[in-house]
């Protein structure tokens, strides 16, 4: 069953049609990507999850039951793009209170307080102020009291960035280690390369509609553009056939684009019918990166204002 | 609920906590009696011994000038100017004594006199003058003057209020003015102390990025309303422990002065000359009076309309406030001009209420105190001059009943700009965009 079920999204601005007609499902468990380029939408469709928004049109379900927003605010943890902490708020105090409001009870949030902050070696801050705190630092803060609460869904928004490259480490594993414990996590992020290593299952969200959805490894197939990748000293001279296109030519490698009819082992053979030694032969799936930017380019990256539909 | 009240106990529990806030609540009654002391000690120290050489040849004031603490006369034949040089402050010569050739009493002096000694002499010239005047013409003894005089001056002016059916009320145009004059004008700086302390915390929130954090567990509605009743308790807090402290510290410096001292404060403020005697005890009549106009006015009603005013227009206005510090961006300037609209009411009330308080029974007066964006400062102005005289019950309902349906007014209102403001970043909001999130149906 689908932890979260969201159909027929819409909200609607004075200004721009935020979402859209947006619909889909994350199974449990698993680690789902949002993207989209900036003013996408996904903010909106973030804080409509988060219940700060109430939608126009269209429902959200939670664990198969319409969300609500009083009941479910102890189910979601959110880490929003635009964080902050109270600057001059002890930062143990800071993780009690934002524990407590998510409705945990004071001892209950205690312990959670103290085994995240061992785990993270953030024992002795307890009596600090957020203001003596490195961004790093503070970023940890706001991840332990994102998860504190040990939520069912959690969403991170850009959840890397302003960190080094070991507390990012530390803050994905402990991604995966939540998912694996049975959190489902929403990922929002323009950093494709992350979403690649993280993620199971996206959505692309362009202009507050829907246009891409699947598992990583979908849609990299449905985006391959029958790219091989030879390694193989050659010449000009051995490339003369109509299998294929030479997309990039070096004397070590070849990058051919094979004609739509053409087999691997098409290739290959005219490879070794000439006694050319080959060395490595694999196929050149699109990165994520090249996939988003050919679905977004044309559009431009901040949306037009549009009249109220 | 619980979530309101949590947020109610951060902003309050952080605020308190907040070395601003311990040193401006112990250090204004502090300063505030160093004020006082300083006054005192200023008036005790400027008091010296004044010597007074008199150049009365014709012995106009002969038995009038009364030698006293600070002040002695000595009747000196041929009086000059010459005597400053002695140890004589000052030479006080009749008409046309020594170098005096006009038709007035002339007083010389290095320095010049100070206030109180001065006005002492003068009175002290006027009462001989009028003396001699009225006894030469109308054969009357000087005794017998004396005692017409201190008839009169006990006869003067009761001012006495007509309450409902027959009680008689002692009533005191005076102080009800001073008292509705404080009562409004505090009203009129809580508002922009404690309004301007929410629109911060609420900027504060914004501009730290917490607002959506905090937003995802708690409704906006309770974030603002939790950030509004923590502060206004803040402000209860410290008017209490301002008046505890202020109370506790003047009976402590009452104890330490010296009742010499205080006397001769006492003295000072009279005019000195008097005789002793004399003085006390008029000091103690007016002392008497003083508590007994004091004790006429109503101060149950007084202290609970003040409480009920202060809290609810408090509550007006800090919904507003709020509402203004959602829509500001960093720029600390923006909330300069989005103010504007709310600190002109107020600036207006303050400017009624000193009308209001010379005529509390005009039309203008009547109405400002039953408006809720006026009625904190101007009915609180109104109240001291009597309830149900001056202010009818039914004015008092109203505005009372008026001030709550406003106060839930603009709450629902800043309610819906808060909502959306608190979550827009980066875009500089204008009036007319904030009227707008305001009447947009949800």
């Amino acid at each position: 069953m689908n932890l979260l079920e969201v159909r027929n999204l819409k909200k609607y601005f004075a200004t721009q049609k935020a979402v859209d007609d947006i619909s889909f499902g994350i199974e449990k468990g698993t680690i789902f990507g949002l993207l989209g380029p900036n003013g996408a939408g996904k903010t909106t469709l973030i804080r409509m999850i988060t219940g700060i928004f109430f939608p126009d049109e269209g429902e959200i379900l939670l664990n198969g039951k319409p969300f609500s927003v009083t009941d479910d605010i102890i189910n979601i943890g959110y880490m929003p793009e635009e964080r902050g902490l109270y600057k001059k708020m002890k930062i143990g105090e800071q993780a009690l209170y934002l524990a407590q409001l998510k409705g945990m009870g004071r001892k209950d949030a205690m312990d959670a307080i103290k085994w995240w902050f061992e785990r993270f070696e953030m024992q002795s801050w307890w009596n600090k102020k957020v203001e003596d705190l490195s961004k790093g630092m503070s970023q940890k803060l706001q991840f332990v009291s994102t998860v504190l609460h040990n939520p069912k869904l959690i969403i991170l928004d850009e959840p890397f960035s302003g960190l080094d490259p070991v507390n990012s480490n530390l803050i994905k594993d402990e991604i995966f280690r939540l998912s694996r414990q049975g959190a489902t996590i929403i990922f929002s992020t323009h950093r494709m390369e992350q979403v690649e290593e993280i993620c199971d299952q996206i959505i692309l969200v362009n202009k507050g509609k829907k246009i891409l959805d699947g598992s990583v490894n979908q849609i990299k197939q449905d985006f391959k553009e029958n790219l091989f990748r030879i390694g193989a000293d050659s010449t000009i001279d051995h490339l003369q056939c109509n299998l294929f296109e030479v997309v990039r030519h070096s004397t070590e490698e070849i990058l051919l684009k094979l004609s739509p009819d053409t087999t691997t082992n098409q290739v290959l053979s005219h490879f070794i019918n000439q006694g050319i030694e080959v060395h490595a032969f694999n196929e050149v799936l699109p990165s994520l990166n090249e996939i988003f930017i050919k679905l977004v380019e044309g559009t431009p990256l901040a949306r037009q204002f549009e009249a109220k539909a | 609920m619980n979530k309101t009240w949590l947020i109610i106990k951060r902003e309050y529990i952080t605020r308190v906590r907040n070395k601003t806030f311990l040193l401006s609540t112990f250090l204004t009654p502090l300063l505030f009696i160093f004020i006082i002391g300083a006054v005192v000690f200023i008036t005790v120290k400027s008091t010296k011994m004044e010597k007074v050489a008199v150049g009365d040849s014709k012995g106009l004031l002969k038995g009038f000038l009364e030698s006293g603490k600070n002040m002695q006369f000595e009747f000196i034949e041929n009086a000059d100017t010459a005597l400053l040089q002695k140890d004589y402050t000052a030479v006080l010569l009749a008409p046309g004594e020594g170098i005096n050739s006009s038709d007035r009493f002339r007083i010389y002096s290095r320095k010049n006199l100070n206030v109180i000694s001065e006005s002492a002499i003068q009175r002290q010239i006027n009462e001989a003058v009028e003396t001699r005047l009225i006894t030469s013409s109308g054969n009357i003894s000087k005794g017998a003057y004396d005692s017409i005089r201190q008839q009169a001056k006990s006869v003067g002016l009761d001012n006495k209020v007509l309450e409902e059916g027959s009680e008689m009320k002692e009533g005191n145009a005076g102080v009800a003015y001073g008292v509705g004059y404080g009562a409004g004008f505090l009203i009129y700086i809580t508002l922009f102390l404690y309004g301007a302390m929410v629109m911060r915390g609420v900027m504060e929130e914004k501009t730290n990025r917490i607002a959506e954090v905090v937003v995802s567990s708690a409704r906006p509605m309770q974030l603002m309303m939790g950030k509004i009743i923590g502060i206004g308790a803040v402000g209860v807090t410290q008017f209490v422990l301002w008046i505890v402290l202020i109370f506790a510290l003047s009976t402590v410096l009452g104890a330490i002065i010296p009742g010499s001292v205080m006397e001769q404060v006492n003295q000072a403020n009279q005019g000195g000359a008097m005789a002793m005697q004399n003085q006390s005890s008029e000091a103690i009549m007016k002392l008497a009076q003083t508590k007994q106009t004091l004790s006429s006015v109503n101060w149950p009603l007084i202290v609970g309309c003040f409480l009920f005013y202060f809290i609810f227009g408090y509550l007006f206005y800090a919904a507003l406030f709020a509402a203004v510090g959602s829509a500001v961006n960093e720029d600390p300037q923006d909330a300069q001009s989005l103010m504007f609209p709310i600190t002109l009411p107020i600036i207006l009330a303050i400017i009624i209420m000193i009308n209001a308080i010379t005529q509390p029974e005009s039309s203008m007066a009547i109405w400002s105190s039953i408006i809720p964006f006026f009625s904190p400062i101007v009915m609180m102005a109104r109240i001291p001059f009597g309830v149900p005289g001056t202010v009818p019950y039914w004015q008092l309902g109203l505005s009372m009943a008026m001030l709550v349906a406003g106060f839930l007014f603009t709450t629902w209102l800043s309610a819906k700009i808060y909502r959306t403001g608190i979550l827009l970043y980066g875009k500089k909001v204008t009036l007319k965009e904030m009227w707008k999130w305001a009447i947009r149906k949800s």
